[in-house]
């Protein structure tokens, strides 16, 4: 018989052992997936995780869906090891689309490069704005983050899309619902004219740095892990709860705002309602994929990455739905939840005859 | 009874129970007679519990034998024991506070018996008459003392034709007097011919009820004996195992300046479970241990949490070192000379998945530990390395996760801790609870080095002879309010008690209120 048996402590080895387990499980259930459509598992597999990868092209196409996952992911760290549950990324990425397009907007006609200046900053600081909002519900009214920050993202989403029909539509655009395209000095500068990758991957990594310096060497930093690892010793201790909650939502909305303008104003060049693939959500996955430790996550943005590219390739090349890439995020998450009992407990076989 | 199988009415042999990393019972062997007062003895986590759970049915032993009167018998819950004629009394008592005593006793009675209530009424006022405990069958749980609601749970035991009455440290919840009345029912219940398994880890009470012991050391049993022929000295030694000096007498201590002083202290907690503090006034002195007495729940982890700062309160109601800081946060308080050790260990005192160098930065950052927001990780590790080596701390190494470390082990690294910072004002709740004697001594030693070196000490605890062992001062608190504070050897255990009953009236000789109280 098989019993779940409780841990004497935590499984170190396991914690690190489920996020492989659950991509195993993962190409598994695609696997069976494809079959079941019609396919050949292991060409479509191939075409969703190594075609995508086969030439440099491929590799900066990741690195631009690296980056924006990145900046998420940092920011949604900070707030998850304090136990702050903001789902809001996404929200805030949409809001740094908006705000920064705005600015941008204002400079068509620029020559210098230093209008990407006030158009990063508008961005993020609208980012931060739409956070703070969270920030202001939780330590005034003590509502939950979990249900303020998806509220907000639809409140986001919608403002969005009243931008794009309204206020912020081209008038020379035949009524689509897309803002006028920047001007080119409004865009990131690229690594080379032969590929969209552009500088803002310099930003997340710089970022990434940043933020796991604060973590592990900060004295806010240890308040926010003492927080989440223990409300009641962060009490004892006589740290400010509230200016902890602030200080971890404000930095997550600014990078999330940073890589939603990063977007706009680097591969897409002007506002379109589907500015964010899911991004937000996405690095959810990415900071539990990756174990919220910073090499973890650099590889888990890397793999979400790639599911966003796979998406594509599968339409293309053999004409399946892009959702497909949302299952296999779905799939990511599920099998590491489950996968993620074993740090807790393991399974141990009893033979059902043996009991006294 | 006939006389033959009178003699033994329990014996347990070869009973073990393995938890997943620990081995709770090994090869225990437990014999009770009948009409015996059984102690079992041992120190936390030593097994005791779990042996208690086996023989009440609750748990089953992986190995060993379970004979019951001459019968060998496979325990199959609780209610087969009730049947057989065992009842237990656990320390968490299993009462419904809206309902009556005798709506309580009836829950616990098979449907045909619990039908009529008035007879069940008079059978509990019979019983609590014949076993001098009083009770009214009437009255409503909630408005019970606690020693009132323990005699509840005994008299739900004896209503059954009982063999074997379990008592899982009976005593610690109770005050003095109410600790004399517990034993004079038990020593009428054994006369009767019923056997009682006490546990305790109290020796003088089991040298003055107990007329056989089995004592346990790590889930082993040490040995069998009759606490009236050995000397507590003895059975500490089986308990304790090595050789740890057992007894300490400390010098007295005068204190000089005032520390701290409580002016009108009142607090009501947002909890509408916690205690409202009423018109608080206490002075410590600097050098001075002062001890606080009092059955848990009655404000002093209220009052802990407006000294330490978790609770803030009008600014000049606490006053430290003539600075007021009623209104200052931990970290501020800190800053003045202020230290606390919690009574939670785990989850405040420290944070169970971070290592020991991490828990030290807790409570001592301002400590020149950190400068403009950057943690200098190397002083904090020596620094943890000092308080691991200055106070035995039994751990991997400093890196170690604070909850790897066993209860004595931790506290002594979190007293440490809050002792290296030498602080003026150290307040302590429970700093020996659940902790080897071994630790304990080290932390009581540690305790009035610092009070010989000019601190001012606050000590809660319910141990009432740990506090009269190191206070210089003692006093109560019950139902939020402060008993008057004498010096240590002019108040009486009997004054003591009377004062954590509530009683805090000048003519204090006479006890016999504390009982009238609950008739």
């Amino acid at each position: 018989m098989l019993k779940l048996e409780k841990r004497q402590a935590d499984s170190r080895l396991m914690s690190y052992v489920s996020p492989l387990i659950a991509i195993v499980l993962t190409l598994f259930g695609g696997a069976l997936l494809f079959s079941v459509l019609g396919h050949d598992p292991l060409h479509a597999l191939y075409t969703f995780f190594i075609a995508p990868l086969t030439n440099t092209y491929g590799w900066t196409e990741l690195g631009i869906k690296v980056a924006p996952l990145l900046l998420c992911a940092m920011g949604l760290t900070l707030c998850y090891r304090a136990k702050i549950w903001n789902i809001g990324a996404e929200g805030q990425f949409i809001m740094g689309a908006l705000g920064g397009s705005m600015a941008a907007l204002q400079f068509l006609d620029a020559e210098s490069r230093w209008v990407l200046v006030p158009i990063l900053l508008a961005g993020t600081i609208s980012g931060l704005l739409w956070a703070a909002l969270a920030a202001w519900l939780k330590t005034r009214f003590n509502a939950n983050e979990i249900l303020t920050t998806i509220m907000l993202n639809y409140i986001a989403l919608n403002a969005l899309l009243y931008a794009v029909h309204g206020p912020l539509r081209d008038p020379a655009g035949f009524n689509f619902p897309e803002s006028a395209m920047f001007a080119d000095a409004a865009l990131l500068p690229l690594f080379s004219d032969d590929y969209r990758l552009n500088i803002s991957i310099l930003f997340a990594l710089f970022f990434t740095v940043v933020i796991w310096t604060v973590m592990a060497r900060s004295w806010v930093g240890y308040q926010i892990q003492v927080l989440g690892e223990d409300a009641k010793a962060a009490r004892y201790a006589g740290f400010n709860t509230n200016r902890l909650t602030w200080f971890a939502l404000l930095v997550c909305g600014a990078l999330a705002g940073l890589a939603g303008v990063a977007e706009v104003s680097g591969p897409i060049g002007q506002l379109i309602p589907q500015v964010s693939p899911g991004y937000g959500y996405a690095a959810i996955i990415v900071v539990f994929l990756g174990r919220m430790q910073p090499f973890g996550i650099l590889l888990a943005s890397m793999l979400l990455a790639l599911t966003f590219m796979g998406g594509e390739m599968v339409q293309i090349e053999m004409s399946l739905p892009k959702s497909l890439t949302g299952l296999f995020q779905g799939m990511l998450l599920f099998f590491l939840l489950a996968a993620d009992l074993l740090i807790s407990y393991r399974i141990v076989f009893q033979p059902r005859t043996a009991r006294a | 009874m006939p006389a033959q199988e009178s003699t033994i009415r329990l014996h347990l042999s070869g009973i073990r129970k393995e938890y997943p990393g620990c081995l709770a019972n090994d090869d225990i062997e437990l014999l009770v007679n009948a009409g015996e007062t059984h102690a079992l003895l041992g120190e936390n986590g030593a097994g005791k519990s779990t042996l208690m759970k086996i023989i009440y049915g609750v748990i089953k032993p992986d190995a060993g034998k379970i004979v019951w009167q001459g019968d060998a018998i496979q325990m199959n819950g609780p209610a087969h024991a009730r049947q057989l004629g065992i009842g237990m009394v656990f320390q968490h008592f299993s009462l419904f506070e809206t309902l009556t005593v005798a709506e309580n006793i009836a829950l616990s009675l098979p449907a045909e018996e619990s039908r009529n209530m008035e007879a069940l009424s008079k059978r509990i006022r019979e019983i609590s008459a014949h076993y001098g405990m009083a009770l009214d069958p009437d009255r409503h749980v909630h408005t019970l003392s606690v020693g009132a609601q323990q005699r509840v749970e005994i008299v739900r035991c004896l209503l059954q034709d009982i063999k074997l009455l379990i008592l899982d440290e009976p005593t610690s919840v109770l005050t003095p007097q109410e600790v004399r009345e517990l034993f004079r029912t038990l020593k009428k219940l054994a006369a009767e011919g019923c056997s009682i398994l006490f546990i305790s880890h109290k020796l003088d009470e089991v040298t003055e009820l107990c007329n056989a012991a089995t004592v346990l050391r790590n889930g082993r049993g040490t040995g069998r004996c009759n606490p009236q022929d050995v000397s507590s000295e003895d059975l500490a030694r089986m308990m304790v195992g090595e050789d740890t000096p057992l007894n300490q007498n400390y010098q007295k201590a005068e204190g000089g300046e005032t520390a701290l002083s409580l002016n009108n202290l009142s607090f009501t907690p947002e909890d509408p479970f916690g205690v409202t503090l009423n018109n608080l006034n206490l002075k410590v002195k600097a050098g001075e241990i002062l001890g606080i007495a009092g059955v848990a729940g009655n404000g002093q982890d209220e009052l802990c949490a407006l000294l330490s700062g978790e609770e803030i309160t009008r600014a000049d109601s606490i006053e430290l070192l003539g600075q007021n800081i009623g209104a200052m946060s931990p970290d501020q308080r800190r800053r003045l000379g202020f230290a606390f050790v919690p009574e939670e260990r785990l989850g405040r005192g420290a944070v169970p998945n971070m290592s020991l160098v991490e828990n030290t930065l807790l409570s001592s950052s301002h400590r020149d530990l950190k400068a403009n927001g950057w943690i200098n990780y190397r002083k904090v590790r020596e620094f943890s390395r000092d308080i691991i080596e200055k106070y035995n701390v039994k751990c991997a190494n400093e890196y170690a996760q604070a909850k790897s470390l066993s209860g004595g082990n931790l506290q002594k690294f979190i007293i440490g801790r809050e002792i290296e910072q030498q602080p003026k004002l150290l307040v302590c709740s429970h700093p020996t609870w659940g902790v080897d004697i071994g630790a304990a001594i080290l932390i009581r030693h540690a305790l009035i080095q610092l009070r010989d070196e000019g601190a001012a000490i606050i000590v809660v605890s319910e141990d009432i002879d740990e506090l009269y062992q190191i206070s210089d001062r003692i006093g109560a608190i019950c139902d939020g309010q402060l008993s008057p504070v004498k010096p240590t050897h002019e108040v009486g255990i009997e004054t003591l008690g009377q004062w954590m009953a509530g009683q805090f009236g000048h003519d204090s000789a006479n006890p016999s209120t504390v009982e009238s109280a609950h008739a």
